[in-house]
């Protein structure tokens, strides 16, 4: 199963780098992570997904509050959350029907943000499931090369995360 | 350059180098442990002006288990100094058997200059990336300013919440530039930093509801109990509640080993009478422990009819291991008093008298009522050395049969009395750590009681000990084996004895090179004599004790193994039987 945890940590040397030692450490896998900006300044948030049940999320939750730049991590399992990926895909135009390709844009909300010669580029933005489904259906036309960010999400609603907040 | 506005025309200029002892002077410092080399040759030349002890140890190691036992024996921060490169690295087994213990040191190490990191450069390491899964925080400060706030969040971070080892690496230009100085007194301030939390009424209520209930409980009481300063507000408890105690190694001394409801160790080498009391339980009361895999045996089977209360300062802590009913994340001392007093006094006389009747068994078993034969056991050197102590030494152990002979046959009565390598359990810790013990406690009688080859790991600081004029007694247990894995080579590896047999130097010779006393012991009936010897003598003694050579540790819960699946001393009339699954 998979879990999105949100940790708000100090803009410091080495955070990333702690964060990441203590999945390696602690033996869990990290499915994807990214790291950005917040709107404080010194505070940036990281999203990590990773496999596992719900008692080793708590224990991860547990850990990373042990470092003692994390200032706050919320598992965006436990609550109604938007979750975004977005990916580029380089896709072969040659050797095929270019309308399957511009079908396939049309149908799925992908954008085309390049086209070469041979290639095209497409940029798709959504829900991980939804990143997952268009790129399936654009195998079969033949990708050339493809980047993910991972995913970044936030909880639904009114509330919000702020490193402010006492834990 | 000029001077920001605002700054005060009153403050001093230091170096770095001169903060960090200025700022080890504010933290109370008087002892460092280290060596000298050349990215921490600034620190070094300032610190002759400061009024702090400098410890020169053999190898860095040493240092590392000198503040680590400084500071167990003491309750302060242990501080070590270190240079860069090989003097760091040298550092790495010290600071994880801190890790490990939760033992509050402070590790200072020299970098190479800032423009040279990355480059290379000779005896350049990446120690805070090397140790990073090994410190609780650690720094890596390249402008002289910001030397005083990681010294002093280090030591803060070490000592508060549940300790740990903190290093920090300064760059050695760093240590060389200079800046308008004084010392800031306000306390540390760390946003993410949450070390205690208040306990909420609600999990307090639910722990005692469990204990009412309960007919057979048992308190597992940990090194939290000493740590936390819980002594007397556990013994309250317990006796309020009428609840029999088991012991953690580390938590040995946190509870009088005379009190009547201290039961014991528990565990792989624990008393057999308190693993199966605890698997006979109906309600584990887990004190500043961590039921390691040691303590539990198989955790699908550990004290399958108990509810389990956790209380403990780490709240990480909480369902790692096992999975507890109620949870309680906070100061022991404060939540103990709290318990008591919502709790209504309770009498378990029937459980507490069922479980002394299981001493009986284990009695016949006892090594100290097998037959005199002549022979000089491990067990009878070392209870006869608590027995001559009256119990007082600070006992410092090395990791070995050894070291679970000392649990078993020294009973200690006060907190921070023994000190041992438990969690890492680090082979050579024994020596170096009690003359931090000893420096730490003056007026303390220290003994080190250490294997033949554990010694020999950190030989070497026996002439730290001789040129620092610091008096321990060392008690070498000396089999001519690798004596625990002997043992298991003899349980689960059919007696094939691969590198343990233990070739050693004369020790008494050793001892003499040194300048030192040293004896060798033989007979049960030389031991009261030598032990008395190296009480009364000024300098450090060492005692060589020739033991019997393939003797075990009973009772042992082969690893993985259930709590009370016990592998027991044979009665003298019964051969060994062995073939426990080692997993």
């Amino acid at each position: 199963m998979h879990h999105t945890l949100v940790a708000l940590v100090e803009d410091k040397p080495g955070v990333l780098n702690r964060v990441a030692s203590l999945f390696r450490r602690r033996n869990f896998n990290i499915e994807s992570l990214t790291v950005g900006r917040t709107a404080e300044p010194g505070v940036s948030r990281m999203t990590i997904v990773i496999d596992s049940d719900q008692a080793s999320a708590e224990r991860v939750t547990a850990y990373l509050y042990k470092l003692v730049n994390v200032l706050q991590v919320e598992d965006l399992g436990l609550v109604p959350a938007v979750a975004r990926d977005l990916a580029l895909v380089k896709v072969a135009v040659a050797g095929h029907d270019r309308a399957a390709l511009l079908r396939v844009v049309d149908e799925t909300r992908a954008h085309i943000v390049d086209s070469g010669e041979q290639t095209m580029t497409l940029e798709i933005t959504g829900e991980p499931p939804h990143v997952d489904a268009v790129i399936s259906r654009l195998e079969p036309l033949g990708i050339i090369e493809m980047v993910r960010t991972g995913q970044v999400a936030m909880r639904r609603g009114d509330t919000a995360l702020s490193a402010a907040q006492a834990s | 350059m000029a001077a920001p506005s605002g700054r005060l025309a009153s403050m001093p200029t230091r170096t770095g180098a001169q903060i960090i002892w200025e700022c080890l002077v504010h933290e109370g410092v008087h002892t460092v442990f280290g060596y000298p080399g050349g990215a921490i040759l600034p620190a070094y030349d300032a610190m002759l002006d400061y009024p702090v002890r400098h410890v020169l140890v053999r190898h860095e190691q040493g240092a590392t288990h000198m503040a680590d036992g400084f500071a167990r024996a003491g309750g302060g921060v242990g501080v070590a100094v270190a240079t860069s490169g090989p003097g760091a690295t040298n550092m790495v087994t010290g600071i994880a058997t801190a890790m490990m213990d939760s033992s509050p040191i402070v590790c200072i190490t020299g970098q190479v200059p800032g423009k040279l990191i990355g480059y290379d450069a000779f005896q350049e390491t990446d120690i805070t990336g090397i140790t990073l899964p090994i410190t609780k925080h650690s720094y890596l400060v390249t402008r002289v300013d910001d030397i005083m706030p990681a010294m002093k969040e280090a030591f803060h971070l070490a000592i508060s919440g549940r300790p740990g080892p903190v290093l920090v690496d300064i760059t050695k230009d760093a240590q060389q530039a200079s800046t308008d100085w004084r010392w800031d007194p306000s306390p540390v301030k760390l946003r993410g930093y949450r070390p205690n939390r208040p306990v909420t009424r609600e999990a307090l209520l639910k722990a005692a509801e469990l204990i009412r209930r309960s007919q057979r409980p048992v308190i597992l009481a940990g090194q939290g109990v000493i740590q936390g300063g819980a002594t007397t507000q556990l013994l309250a408890l317990a006796e309020r509640i009428d609840a029999p105690i088991a012991m953690t190694l580390l938590g040995l001394g946190g509870v009088p080993a005379s009190h009547p409801l201290n039961l014991g160790m528990m565990g792989m080498h624990g008393e057999a009478w308190v693993n199966h009391a605890i698997q006979e339980a109906d309600l584990l009361l887990a004190f500043g422990m961590r039921f390691d895999d040691r303590v539990t045996g198989n955790t699908k089977t550990y004290a399958p009819h108990a509810r389990k209360i956790h209380v403990d300062i780490d709240p990480s802590e909480i369902n790692k291991n096992v999975v507890c009913d109620a949870a309680i994340v906070g100061d022991l001392r404060e939540t103990l008093v709290d318990l008591v007093e919502v709790l209504e006094p309770a009498d378990h006389a029937p459980w507490v008298s069922y479980i002394d009747s299981m001493k009986g068994d284990a009695a016949v078993r006892d090594i100290q009522a097998l037959p005199d034969t002549g022979h000089l056991y491990a067990a009878h050197v070392i209870n006869d050395i608590w027995r001559i102590t009256g119990g007082n030494a600070v006992v410092v152990t090395d990791v070995g049969q050894h070291q679970m002979w000392e649990a078993q046959y020294y009973h200690h009565e006060s907190p921070r009395t023994l000190i041992t390598s438990g969690g890492l359990g680090t082979m050579g810790f024994a020596v170096p750590a009690a003359i931090g013990a000893k420096i730490a406690r003056p007026d303390a009688e220290v003994w080190a009681i250490v294997g033949d080859g554990g010694f020999q790991m950190t030989q070497a600081e026996l002439t730290t000990a001789a040129q620092e004029g610091v008096k321990i007694n060392i008690a070498i247990i000396n089999n001519g084996y690798l004596g625990m894995v002997r043992q298991w080579q003899e349980f689960f590896y059919e007696r094939r004895y691969a590198a343990t047999p233990l070739r050693s130097p004369d020790f008494v010779k050793l001892a003499d090179a040194h300048g030192l006393e040293g004896l060798r012991v033989e007979k049960r009936s030389e031991v009261l004599g030598a032990v008395e010897r190296a009480r009364a003598a000024e300098g450090t003694v060492l005692i060589d004790f020739r033991v019997e050579q393939e003797d075990s540790v009973y009772p042992m819960v082969p690893a993985g193994a259930d709590l009370d699946a016990m592998i027991r001393r044979p009665e003298p009339t019964v051969l060994a039987e062995t073939g426990a699954d080692p997993t």
